[in-house]
This record gives structure tokens, C-alpha cells and sequence, in this order.
């Protein structure tokens, strides 16, 4: 939108990866003369708040300088040889599929370390907290920013020694049990991601993103594709998570802290998915066209299990708990994104990636409003929290109450709501898949879909009632703070952009949609 | 006249019987072996107070050992050849020697740097403990140039016979003595089933020169077959054993337990180091013409000892005795099991894979020197050598524990520590390439289980600690070794070329 040179996009996409490892390097270090603050802890959270913010402005600076008519295009690239032994680039760039990734995950962060500032969870020093996170914000920007297998694979790893600090140290109950849950499933299907990395990168002879996608497949035999397919995918399918690999995932967001809950679910899920559209896509689309039934189908299945796990967790006298609850949410709301992506068309490839940035949003909102929730009543359990009649927000908090249904209600994909257009265009690319694939098979998967879509409207309804509705004046006597400044702060962002991409949802689809059709028809569109 | 001109031909054929000897390429060996003979002799001459002395000449001596390798990276050099046949050398200084030969060295010069205390603390008799360490070092290092077996098992004798009487230093210590007596039998059991092979080798071809006997295995007649496949199996045994591969690991948790603490993670380096050396020496040159039986052999083994050294290193509780130095020695026959694949997978690609396998060694080498080197420092404080000694050394000595962190997640493969994780990367790359699928997945179920115990104990160093903290200053030749390592692997993980590039091309001469 505005003319920025390009050798300063390629130092604003540069700066973006490696200024967080740098902030958490100074994390650990004393604060200097000036920057001491109140206290050690509020000075080194501000550092967080600083660096984040400042990451933040450079992603959307990148977002302003990027060249919006030619969005499949890779711009801010830079090129240069960093382990040739391995043949391994450091090649950074962005095109309209990574950069609304790259700009959601880095206002969530900022977001997250605003929240941390007012709200640090319990636990040990925040300057561990702080330069974790940053650790975190690397890894994160870094996958969604890197062109190379192997750096994608360790931008992949990078993520997991921060997380599994972040919920084994300041996470609630059970957090030992689901940090390791979580750091050993994610690593065993990343381990064997990387295999099928090194099939497709030794069989073709470059790692390069760029030249695989515009191969499009041609060097690899059809046995390596499915063989890569398959364990890249078990990797992504891990990480995203797909039923039935996603048993890491309510465990984990149930003992994360808040802020480990928003950036797990608006930030790492998303890694999963992206790799599925950047990688396995155009490098391997013989692979993918065969499993990509099997995908459709774990992928129905999942909209349906996690829909039906969160109505048995919604129901009265379950003790179901808020955080699981949304947990199960996400595998549901990744399981269109999986449809999506598993119709190899274009709507649907577009969809998943509307879904995946609605989701970010709209989760990431939901976990700040559990945990919020969570901190005021002590607990996240549906049945303490709703009484006999209710929470009653509306009438204990009612700003609070209206956050919470907005989100719930945009959650459930109402029309005008960001979470509407992912979810329509991926079971519209069910509806009429690319062409080889079974017709009927995908039918069948847009009709469960769409089934799925009323169970999911169904279990946030009833969330809704229960939480929000209610006697103010029957159950505990209990003073409920309404929404404080600095969470009207964290929270107000989201909520705007999810308005924003319901109501123009061309703002989101005319970046992505010219890199997929570029992606899908093998970079020669 | 017919006679005249008869003998200056037989002159001209005959060439001179007394060869030329290329000092500088031998300069590592020799260096560091006339250092280990004048530490002996000093030692008769020198008073109780001035001892320490002797650990200082070591060190220098290994320093300048080292140091003696960077002319020679110059090209590849021979020396030793036979007079008829000039392309058969029984000492080779080429790409694959010297990155050994640094390995060795530098990995003694840091062993040195942590016995310099050792050896003050605990009393052991100077003049022995350091002519014993430099004589092994010296047999470690003529190893990797050694192309004929002779020399080889010379070599491995050379390098390892120390090596027992080094574990059993600590005086007066039973489990000591008991460590060395066990190391020594199935030690001396594994070199005398080598050596039968080697014989069994020589028979069927008639040369001891790794390029000769690997050219006549090409035609063995069919009735030597049987005996010269006997032959390459029962030699493979005895390097098998000093790597530590599964079946022959039985020895290493004992003798690490022990051993004097910086002798344990010499074993598990430069120890290492011997024995897959050889291994890559005997099997890639020696018997090129075998590989459809060690290949799968290899392979097998690779897989057995990885899954049975990461499982008994999962189960080690933390509040046992030794249990930190036990958790080392298995996860050390773990990591044999890695650095076994890209051997195996030779015999089914081309033998430059072995490249991975001086790629992983080298860092492997760094990061577990290093990881040594911390438990040294920590038992000064907390002598029993337990994991959960290691609660909250993040609160007393943040240095160490940070280093100690990343050598851990070094080990692990998993970022920050970068270079771990690139090592493996070719580790896993060579077995993909040679069409190993299996034994890739087998090793990608490995890490995993290995990444929960280094994460275990990494995880422990960051905990708010118990009880009162007893600071002492740390001996600043602890400090060094740590420092040394921990400079190392920050360094190669942000330029893992540096090392990786063994990978590429050819690291052999011939």
C-alpha cells in the first residue's frame, strides 16, 4: 500500500524473526540504568510488552510495504547459504498465505504480554516468563516466514523446550503430566515429519519451498510422495491436531496458563495446518490426492467428535471445564480447516486459511475470556461456575457477559462473523472437490461438516446460558469484577478484527486466494 | 656388459628398502606420546609439592598436539608405504585422520583440563594418572590413521590398555578396582576374537594393508569364502565392543560408575571414538567387498543398541546413588547406537555416509565432554553423583546450569541446541539416502525417548532448590573445561558448517 524499498522489507522480515531471540537473550540480563522500573519483575515485563510491540509495528510495517497486487509473490526475500553441507538456505519471504499469518501471530503475542504485564500467572521468576515467550515468538514468526525444509523444521522445534516450560512451570493442575504429554507427541510427529523432509529434499535435490512448489512433484516418484505424505502429514496431524492424534491437545490447554492457551491455539495449531498447505500442496500433490480422501474423512470425523466431546462436556453435572471445553472446540474448528484443505480446490484451500486466521482470533479471545474467568471464580469448572441457575454474567459483569457470548456466538460461525466464511468455503470445496477425487466420499464429508456446524452452534449456546444467563442473586454470594482496562485492551483488537473479517471477508481472501491458485496449479499460474 | 646392464635394471627396479619418514604427519602421535615418557621420567625427579606440574606439562603437551594439525590440513600425506607398492601406507594423515585425530586430542586436552583438580583431590598418583592418559590419547590418535590392521590393533591395545589401569586409579576404592578388573577381562575377551579375525583375514588374502586385503576379498576362492566371511565378522567384534554397541555394553555402566569422573567421560568420548573408528576403518576400506553382511549387521546392532541404551537411561530414578553418571553411561551406549547408523548405512549407499557419523562424534564429543565436565564441578559439592543433586543448580551457579542446559538439549537434538539437532539431521539424512527407512523410524522413536530424560534433568536444573546452598569458588581449570565446551557448541550452532562439512566429499585419501 505504501512504497517501501526492498531492501528494507527483507531487514523488516529478518528483524521480525531474530529481534525476539535477541529480547530474550536481554530478558535474562539486569535491567540497565533508566529501564530499572518499579521492581526487577515489572521492569523485565515491560521489556516483553516493549518487544512484542515493537515486533508488532515491523510485521505490520511489512504489511503496509507489501505489494498487494502481486500477493503470490514471495517479497522481503532474502537468500543466502547458511550450512551447504546440508544445502541449507536461510530463506525468508512472504507472500499473502504466510503474512496474515505472520501479522496474527505477532498481534497475539503483543496482546499476550499486555495481558502478562497486568496479569502474570503464577509461577516462578517472570523473567524466565518473558524470555520464554520471546523464544516462543521467534519460533512461531519464524515457520511461518522461512522457505527452507530444514529451517522450517527447526522453527518447528524451536517452539517445543519454551511451551513445555511455559505449561510445566506456570500452568494449574495435572501441568507436569501435560507438558510431557505434549512435548513427547508433538516431538515424536516431528521426528518423523523430518523423515519425509529428507525423502523429499534428497529425491529431489533442494530443500527450497520455492523451487518444490514450482516442481510441483515432477522429481518425486509416486511411491516417495506417499511416503513423504504420509509422515509430513502424521507431523502436521499431530501438531493441528487431527482426530484421532489430538488426545495432547484439552490436556495441555487445560493445564497452560492463560497466555499458553491463546498462543497454543491461535498461534502453534496453525503451524500444522500451514505446513499442510505450504509444503505438501504443490511438492507432493500425487501424495496428497491419494490420502487426501482418508484426510477428508479424519477430518469429518474430528468436526463431530469435537463438537459431541464439548456437548457431553457442556451438559449439567458433567464437571466439565471451560478450558477442555474449548479445547475439543479447536479440534472441531481445525477439522474444517483439514476439509478444507484435503478438497484440494481453491475455495477450500482458501477457507482453511480464512478458518485458520478466524480461529486464531476467535479461540484466542475465548481462552483470554475462560482464563479471566477462570482467575476471578478460582475455577474453570462449569458446573461450580453455573450453579444452580447459572453464572449470570450479564447481570454480575455485564460487559463481561457480552464478551463472552459475542465470542461464543462468533465461535459458532454466525454469518457477519469472521468464523462464518472459513467454515462456509470449506465445505463449499467439499461440495465440488478437485477433480480425481471421489465426489461422493467428499458430499458425505460436507454433510457431516455441516451437521457438525449445528452441534457446534448447539454446545456454545449452552455454554452461553449457562454462563451468562442466569439469577444474579441465587447461587454463591460472590463479587464479580467486571472487565478491567487492561483486558478491554487485550481483548478489544480481536474482537474488531473478527467483525472486520466477517464483514469483508475480501481483505483476507484477496491476499490468499492468488497465492493458492499459484500454489495449486504448481507456481506456473 | 650384459651383467652390468642387468644390474643397474635390478638397481632401478629395486628401490631403497629404508623408508623416508614424514615427521610432520606423525607429529600429533609422536608429540603426544615423548610428552607421556617425559611426564613418567619428571615424575622421578620431582618433589610431592611441585606434582601438579606434570598435569600442566600434559596439557601443554596436548595443546601443542593439537595445534601440530593445522599445517597438515594442507592435503593429504602418507608415510610408512611398503617399498614395492607405494599406494599401500600403514599411516595416512588425510580429511578423515585429522578430524579424528582433533577429536582425540582436543577431547584429551579438556579430560586433562578437568583432572587437573581430579587428580589433586582425590590423591591419585601423578606421574601414572598422566602418563597413562597421554599414552592412551596417543594410541587413540594413531588409530584413525592406522591402514593396516597391525597397526590398528596395535593402535586399539595402545589406546585402551591405559585406559583400564586409569579406571581403576581411585586407590583404595573397591568399586574402583572392581570397575577396571571388569573392563579389562571382556576388554581383553573382545581384542582376542578381533585379532583371531584379523588372522583368519591375512589368511585368505595375505596382506595386512586395509587397500590390498580390501582388493584380493574381491576374489576370495570359493573355499577360503566361509573363512574370510568368519574373519570380517569376529574383527568387527572387538571395535564393536570399545563403541559400546549392543551386546557389548554390558561393561559400561559399572565402569563409568567406577572410574574417576573425568576418566568416565573420556571412556565415553575418546573410548567411543576407537571403536567406531576402527569399525569405519575395517569395514568402508578393509572390507568393501563384505558389505551384505556387516551392512545388515550393523544396522541390527545400530538399532539395538539405541533402543536398549536410551531404555535403560529412561529408567534410572534420579535420587540413586551414581545415578547422574549412570544416566550419562547409558545414554552414551544410546548415542553409540546414532553414530552406528550412517556406518551401516555405507554398505548400502557409498562410504562417504561415514561423513555423518565424524559429523554427530564431533558434537557428540563437544557436548558430552562438557556435560562431564559440569558433573565434575557439581561433585565437588555433592559427591554421590546423584541427578537430583542437580535441583536448583540453576539459583547457585546459573553458568553451569545454563551450559549444562544446553549440552543436555544438545544431546537431545532439540533447538536452542541447533547443532544437536542438525547432526542428527544428517545422522537421519545418510539412513534415508540409503533406502534405511526402517532404521530410521526406529531412531526417530529413539529421540523421543531420549528426549524425555535429558529434558527431565534439564527441567531439574531450573527448580527452586532445596535446602541451603554451598557455594565454594569453583577450580578454574573445571571453569575452563566448561567454558571451552560451552563456547564450542554455542559456536556450532550458530555455524554447524564448520563441522558438518565432513560430511560432503570424500574424507579419504585413497
Amino acid at each position: 500500500m505504501i512504497d517501501i524499498s526492498p531492501s528494507v522489507m527483507q531487514f523488516l522480515l529478518a528483524f521480525i524473526v531474530v529481534a525476539p531471540l535477541l529480547g530474550s537473550a536481554a530478558a535474562l540480563l539486569p535491567a540497565p540504568p533508566g529501564l530499572k522500573g518499579k521492581s526487577p519483575e515489572q521492569a523485565v515485563l515491560r521489556h516483553g510488552v516493549t518487544v512484542t510491540g515493537v515486533i508488532l509495528a515491523a510485521a505490520i510495517a511489512l504489511t503496509l510495504g507489501f505489494d498487494h497486487d502481486a500477493p503470490s509473490r514471495f517479497q522481503a526475500t532474502t537468500d543466502i547459504s547458511w550450512i551447504q553441507a546440508l544445502n541449507v538456505r536461510i530463506h525468508l519471504g512472504i507472500d499473502g498465505i504466510s503474512l496474515p499469518l505472520l501479522l496474527m501471530t505477532a498481534l497475539l503475542f503483543f496482546l499476550c504480554a499486555l495481558y502478562s504485564y497486568f496479569k502474570l500467572p503464577a509461577g516462578p521468576s517472570p523473567k524466565a516468563f518473558v524470555a520464554l515467550l520471546l523464544v516462543l515468538e521467534s519460533g512461531t514468526l519464524a515457520t511461518f516466514a522461512v522457505l527452507d525444509l530444514l529451517l522450517f523444521f527447526l522453527a518447528f522445534e524451536m517452539v517445543l523446550i519454551p511451551m513445555y516450560f511455559l505449561i510445566a512451570r506456570w500452568g494449574g493442575a495435572q501441568r507436569q503430566a501435560a507438558a510431557w504429554r505434549f512435548i513427547l507427541y508433538t516431538l515424536l510427529g516431528s521426528v518423523v515429519m523430518l523423515l519425509g523432509l529428507l525423502l523429499i529434499g534428497l529425491n529431489s535435490g533442494t530443500f527450497d519451498m520455492v523451487t518444490l512448489a514450482s516442481d510441483n512433484g515432477r522429481e518425486l516418484s509416486h511411491t516417495t510422495q506417499l511416503l513423504a505424505v504420509l509422515s509430513i502429514g502424521l507431523g502436521l496431524a499431530v501438531k493441528t491436531p487431527m482426530w484421532p492424534l489430538h488426545s495432547w491437545l484439552p490436556d495441555a490447554h487445560t493445564a497452560a496458563p492463560t497466555v499458553g492457551s491463546v498462543l497454543l491455539a491461535g498461534v502453534l495449531l496453525k503451524m500444522g495446518t500451514y505446513g499442510f498447505v505450504r509444503i505438501l500442496l504443490p511438492a507432493t500433490p500425487d501424495g496428497m490426492a491419494t490420502f487426501a480422501p482418508y484426510l477428508g474423512a479424519f477430518a469429518a470425523v474430528g468436526i463431530v467428535y469435537g463438537s459431541l466431546a464439548c456437548l457431553a462436556l457442556a451438559r449439567k453435572g458433567n464437571k466439565g471445564d471451560l478450558k477442555r471445553l474449548i479445547a475439543y472446540s479447536s479440534v472441531g474448528h481445525m477439522g474444517f480447516v483439514l476439509l478444507g484443505i484435503a478438497s484440494m480446490t481453491p475455495t477450500g484451500v482458501n477457507g482453511a486459511l480464512f478458518a485458520n486466521i478466524a480461529h486464531g482470533l476467535i479461540t484466542g479471545l475465548l481462552f483470554f475470556l475462560v482464563g479471566a474467568l477462570k482467575d476471578r471464580y478460582g475455577t474453570a469448572d462449569l458446573d461450580t461456575l453455573a450453579g444452580a441457575t447459572g453464572a449470570a454474567l450479564y447481570g454480575r459483569a455485564p460487559r463481561f457477559g457480552a464478551f463472552l457470548a459475542f465470542a461464543a456466538v462468533a465461535s459458532l460461525g454466525l454469518p457477519g462473523l469472521a468464523g462464518f466464511w472459513g467454515e462456509m468455503l470449506a465445505l463449499f470445496g467439499a461440495f465440488d472437490p478437485a477433480e480425481g477425487l471421489s465426489r461422493p466420499a467428499f458430499l458425505t464429508y460436507m454433510a457431516v461438516g455441516a451437521f457438525g456446524t449445528l452441534l457446534t452452534a448447539a454446545y456454545l449456546l449452552i455454554v452461553v446460558r449457562r454462563v451468562c444467563m442466569g439469577d444474579p442473586k441465587a447461587g454463591p454470594e460472590l463479587a464479580v469484577a467486571d472487565i478491567q482496562h487492561y483486558e478491554f485492551a487485550a481483548w478489544t483488537p480481536l474482537v474488531a478484527l473478527t467483525v472486520l473479517a466477517g464483514l469483508w471477508p475480501a481483505v483476507l481472501l484477496g491476499l490468499t486466494d492468488p497465492a493458492v491458485q499459484k500454489l495449486l496449479a504448481g507456481g506456473n499460474s | 656388459m650384459t651383467a652390468m646392464t642387468a644390474l643397474t635394471a635390478l638397481s632401478a627396479e629395486a628401490p631403497s628398502l629404508v623408508q623416508s619418514v614424514d615427521w610432520l604427519a606423525i607429529a600429533p602421535v609422536v608429540i603426544t606420546a615423548a610428552v607421556g615418557l617425559v611426564v613418567l621420567v619428571a615424575d622421578l625427579f620431582l618433589a610431592e609439592r611441585h606434582k601438579p606440574v606434570l598435569g600442566w606439562i600434559s596439557v601443554a603437551g596436548l595443546a601443542a598436539a593439537t595445534a601440530t594439525l593445522l599445517p597438515l590440513r594442507a592435503g593429504d600425506r602418507t608415510t610408512f608405504c611398503l617399498t614395492g607398492d607405494p599406494a599401500a601406507c600403514s599411516y595416512v594423515a588425510d580429511r578423515f585422520t585429522l578430524a579424528i585425530q582433533f577429536l582425540v586430542l582436543a577431547g584429551a586436552l579438556v579430560t586433562a583440563l578437568v583432572s587437573v583438580t581430579a587428580v589433586r583431590d582425590t590423591r591419585m598418583p601423578a606421574g601414572e594418572y598422566w602418563f597413562l592418559l597421554l599414552s592412551s590419547a596417543a594410541g587413540a590418535a594413531l588409530l584413525p590413521a592406522s591402514r593396516d590392521l597391525a597397526t590398528l590393533i596395535v593402535a586399539l591395545e595402545v589406546a585402551s590398555l591405559p585406559a583400564f589401569a586409569l579406571v581403576g586409579m581411585r586407590r583404595g576404592n573397591r568399586l574402583s578396582s572392581e570397575a577396571a578388573l571388569k573392563f579389562f577381562l571382556s576388554s581383553v575377551t573382545a581384542t582376542a576374537v578381533s585379532l583371531m579375525g584379523v588372522s583368519f583375514v591375512y589368511a585368505t588374502t595375505g596382506s595386512l594393508h586395509l587397500t590390498q586385503v580390501a582388493d584380493r576379498l574381491e576374489d576370495v576362492p570359493g573355499q577360503f569364502d566361509t573363512l574370510a566371511m568368519a574373519g570380517v565378522a569376529l574383527t568387527l567384534v572387538g571395535f564393536a565392543f570399545k563403541t559400546a554397541a549392543v551386546p557389548f555394553h554390558f561393561w559400561v555402566p559399572d565402569t563409568y560408575v567406577g572410574a574417576p569422573l573425568p576418566i568416565a567421560g573420556y571412556l565415553s568420548v575418546i573410548g567411543k571414538a576407537v571403536g567406531f573408528t576402527g569399525l569405519i576403518l575395517v569395514t568402508v576400506i578393509a572390507f568393501p567387498a563384505y558389505s551384505d553382511i556387516w551392512g545388515p549387521a550393523l544396522a541390527v546392532l545400530a538399532a539395538l543398541t539405541m533402543t536398549l541404551g536410551n531404555a535403560a537411561a529412561v529408567r534410572q530414578s534420579a535420587d540413586r546413588p551414581n545415578s547422574a553418571v549412570r544416566l550419562l553411561a547409558w545414554s552414551s551406549v544410546g548415542q553409540a547406537g546414532y553414530l552406528l547408523v550412517p556406518i551401516a548405512a555405507a554398505a548400502y549407499s557409498d562410504r562417504d555416509q561415514i561423513g555423518s557419523t565424524v559429523a554427530y562424534a564431533l558434537m557428540y564429543a563437544a557436548v558430552n565432554l562438557g556435560a562431564f565436565s559440569v558433573a565434575a564441578l557439581v561433585a565437588r559439592t555433592k559427591p554421590l553423583h546423584r541427578i537430583s543433586d542437580y535441583r536448583g543448580l540453576y539459583a547457585e551457579r546459573p553458568l553451569a546450569a545454563l551450559s549444562l542446559a544446553f549440552f543436555l538439549l544438545c544431546l537431545a537434538g532439540l533447538p536452542p541446541g541447533i547443532i544437536g539437532l542438525f547432526a542428527k539431521v544428517t545422522v537421519f539424512r545418510s539412513a534415508v539416502d540409503a533406502g534405511l527407512g526402517w532404521l530410521a523410524v526406529v531412531m526417530a522413536i529413539n529421540v523421543v525417548i531420549a528426549l524425555y530424560y535429558y529434558l527431565r534433568w534439564t527441567a531439574l536444573l531450573f527448580r527452586t532448590p532445596e535446602g541451603a546452598q554451598t557455594r565454594t569458588r569453583a577450580p578454574w581449570p573445571v571453569t575452563a573445561a566448561v567454558v571451552l565446551t560451552a563456547i564450542t557448541a554455542v559456536v556450532l550452532s550458530g555455524a554447524p558448517e564448520i563441522i558438518l562439512r565432513v560430511t560432503t566429499g570424500s574424507l579419504f585419501a585413497q
